[in-house]
């Protein structure tokens, strides 16, 4: 009872994947730059935001969501040491009251620069004008005044475990926060993935903070919660929000070692040249494989009429995102990452006089 | 299908017209893709002396992937929606029961196809099913005995849904022998290799048996062993309807184990346990099933039954 996967389950749901650690020593090869007890400062977190339902049919993030609202009016009165303001936000309602991933269009892939600012049409997709609403509230995206952490949570058919993805390899504050769940989870089966695209061209919700990522949890069916998802992601949320709490309160954070995932590629399905149908299924071999290492040659589909089609790429690589149900239509039936060994620094929160020392060196770049 | 009774066997009408149905819910995958595949070429579902005809009987649900567009189709086979005026007034999914009564009904007459396979896939962990309408099927009842028997040692269980008030007017009902072939967990918009194949594998035995009788074949009485629907259970909710707590991590996944009073079976959303509090043993299934929430429906209970299938051949 309780296993990751439930039905789906294998065996081996770790392969692939090594823990970070965090030894003291940086391997000298990495980084010939970073002296071993060197703290990298950075400005505190005085806003964060947890975001559920910007997929309305990924149900752990809207019922945690609704949780923490209803909780929150409870705790109103209370006061905090160290006020964190935590913004909760529900970033889809009608798709959510639909049980739909989205009405118009896809509320995730809305937040590039272009997409958010310009003008819009008066019958604009539902989905455009409630990316700029997140944004006003949240943002605005590359504006000082943005939210200092954005946390979007969400679910996948895929058995991926618990997620980060972010667009940086090098932001410590998430890293630190991920090394962080790893170590407060060990039973849940974690992994840090990296796309590599640029400010200019990010587009989903997690961009609009000054630093985020999507915390995506599977294996789910879309429009169903399952208790063990549900409690990892509650969980999950509340690690993310002591350790922030903890980071601002002035502590230290040792430095270590994360794997990162970063995405390479996708892989598309074998389709009918003219009905666009797919005429093959991921292999039975890599279904529910995530992280498991797939070589070259190694089986990937299966056609309808039970031939093998094989891997063709030229260099191992990891696969994710194996059969998640909203990438048939975007032409994904698997990605493809490289993994690496990343190490991270330690850190701390500035003192106020390095915060403002940072602020006055900004406006002043500001005005060149 | 007539019958007469000669010398303790059931005789039956050879069973000439079969329909296998996909997307009756048009996010079902496996029955969509394998009634694509056979409606391109049908060879691998062709019998001696059977007409099978694969059928999309939701294809506006299927083009959005989406369970139905209007309705559900698997709901609305109801004598009053079937002589509805209106045409296209209705919603959608009525104005295509109608047409499908007209093509392989009507329901309830004679002219009704013999034997029509609904094919569906569910979120919850119930492996291959075999949905029954009728505890007094015997033709069904000893097909069912034989796609058991042909699968074995894998596992194909047979639920009965015949409770006055919990069963529904389904694509199939229009047939004279319908059947429900539920396989899962798969998620809606998503097809598993391993569950299509499992789908596959049924129907073929299911149309070697129509074969064998057809051919003269007679079936020795057997028994065989149901689970037959007792209640449907609802998520606990507050004042405004919405959902309290999950199903709980004990009960995730086990459908058709036994549950016992005070077995655990939904966990609020701050930890809670809240358990069972029926009278005896139940055996529950479409555990957590993707679809239900909307029926108010977290699990169905069921209490197991031998059925007795009479001898049955052909007249």
């Amino acid at each position: 009872m309780g296993s990751w996967g439930g039905a789906y389950s294998l065996a081996d749901l770790t392969a692939g994947f090594k823990g970070g650690t965090a030894p003291l020593q940086f391997p000298a090869s990495q980084n010939s730059e970073m002296e071993v007890d060197e703290v990298v400062c950075l400005p505190r977190l005085p806003r964060v935001a947890v975001c559920g339902g910007t997929h309305g049919n990924e149900l752990s993030g809207v019922y945690l969501v609704r949780e923490l609202l209803k909780a929150e009016k409870k705790v109103m009165e209370k006061e905090e040491e160290e006020p964190l303001s935590v913004l909760m936000v529900l970033s889809n309602p009608r798709a959510m009251q639909q049980c739909r991933r989205y009405v118009d269009t896809d509320l995730n892939r809305c937040f590039t620069h272009a997409k958010l600012n310009g003008p819009i049409p008066d019958n604009a997709p539902y989905e455009i004008i409630r990316s700029r609403e997140l944004n006003a509230t949240l943002g605005p995206k590359g504006n000082p005044e943005a939210v200092d952490l954005v946390c979007d949570l969400h679910n996948t058919t895929a058995n991926m475990g618990l997620c980060f993805i972010a667009y940086s390899d090098c932001d410590w504050i998430c890293l630190h926060i991920f090394r962080h769940l790893q170590r407060q989870m060990p039973d849940v089966p974690m992994r840090y993935i990296h796309f590599d695209v640029s400010n200019k061209e990010s587009y989903s919700l997690d961009s609009v903070g000054k630093h985020g990522f999507a915390m995506e949890i599977g294996p789910q069916p879309h429009g169903v919660v399952r208790s063990n998802i549900y409690t990892a992601m509650k969980v999950g949320v509340q690690h993310m929000l002591d350790w922030v709490r903890i980071f601002n309160s002035g502590t230290i954070f040792e430095g270590g070692c994360v794997d990162v995932f970063t995405m390479i590629k996708h892989i598309d399905y074998p389709r009918d040249n003219e009905t666009r149908n797919i005429t093959a299924a991921i292999h039975p071999k890599v279904q529910d494989r995530d992280f498991c290492l797939l070589h070259p040659e190694d089986p990937l589909f299966q056609t309808f009429s039970g031939e093998t089609l094989r891997y063709k790429g030229n260099e191992p690589l990891y696969p994710f995102f194996i059969n998640e149900c909203a990438y048939y239509e975007k032409g994904i039936a698997l990605s493809l990452a490289r993994k690496r060994r990343v190490t991270i620094p330690a850190i701390r929160v500035q003192t106020e006089q390095q915060q403002r020392a940072n602020e006055q060196e900004f406006a002043s770049e500001e005005e060149e | 299908m007539s019958s007469s009774s000669c010398n303790n066997s059931a005789c039956l009408n050879e069973a000439r017209r079969v329909a296998i149905f996909g997307g009756t819910h048009g996010n079902e995958m496996s029955g969509v893709t394998l009634v694509n595949l056979w409606v391109k070429n049908s060879a691998e579902i062709q019998r001696k002396g059977v007409e099978t005809k694969p059928f999309i009987t939701n294809p506006k649900a299927v083009e959005k992937c989406t369970r139905y567009v209007d309705t559900d189709l698997n709901r609305a086979f109801t004598p009053e929606n079937l002589s509805a005026p209106g045409g296209d007034n209705l919603p959608y999914e009525v104005q295509r029961a109608q047409e499908i009564n007209r093509i392989f009904g009507p329901k309830e007459s004679p002219d009704a196809y013999d034997v029509i396979f609904d094919l569906h896939n569910t979120t919850s962990n119930m492996g291959c099913t075999l949905i029954l309408e009728s505890s007094k099927d015997h033709f069904n009842l000893q097909m069912m005995h034989y796609i058991k028997k042909a699968i074995a040692p894998a596992s194909c269980l047979v639920l009965l849904n015949e409770h006055p008030l919990l069963k529904y007017s389904t694509s199939r009902s229009v047939a004279k022998h319908p059947v429900g072939l539920e396989v899962g967990p798969q998620p809606q918009g998503v097809l598993r290799s391993n569950i299509f194949e499992a789908m596959r594998v049924i129907l073929k035995h299911a149309l070697d048996f129509i074969e064998l009788f057809n051919e003269g074949m007679e079936f020795p009485p057997c028994t065989v062993e149901a689970f037959r629907v007792l209640e449907r259970i609802d998520y606990p909710r507050d004042a405004n309807g919405n959902i309290i707590a999950m199903v709980h991590p004990n009960l995730q996944d086990c459908d058709w184990e036994p549950l016992n009073p005070g077995d655990p079976m939904f966990q609020t959303f701050d930890g809670k346990t809240i358990r069972y509090h029926g009278s005896g043993t139940v055996y529950p299934t479409f555990i957590n099933e993707a679809a239900y929430y909307e029926k108010q429906q977290a699990f169905v209970t069921t209490r197991r039954e031998a059925l007795v299938a009479s001898a049955i051949r052909k007249i």
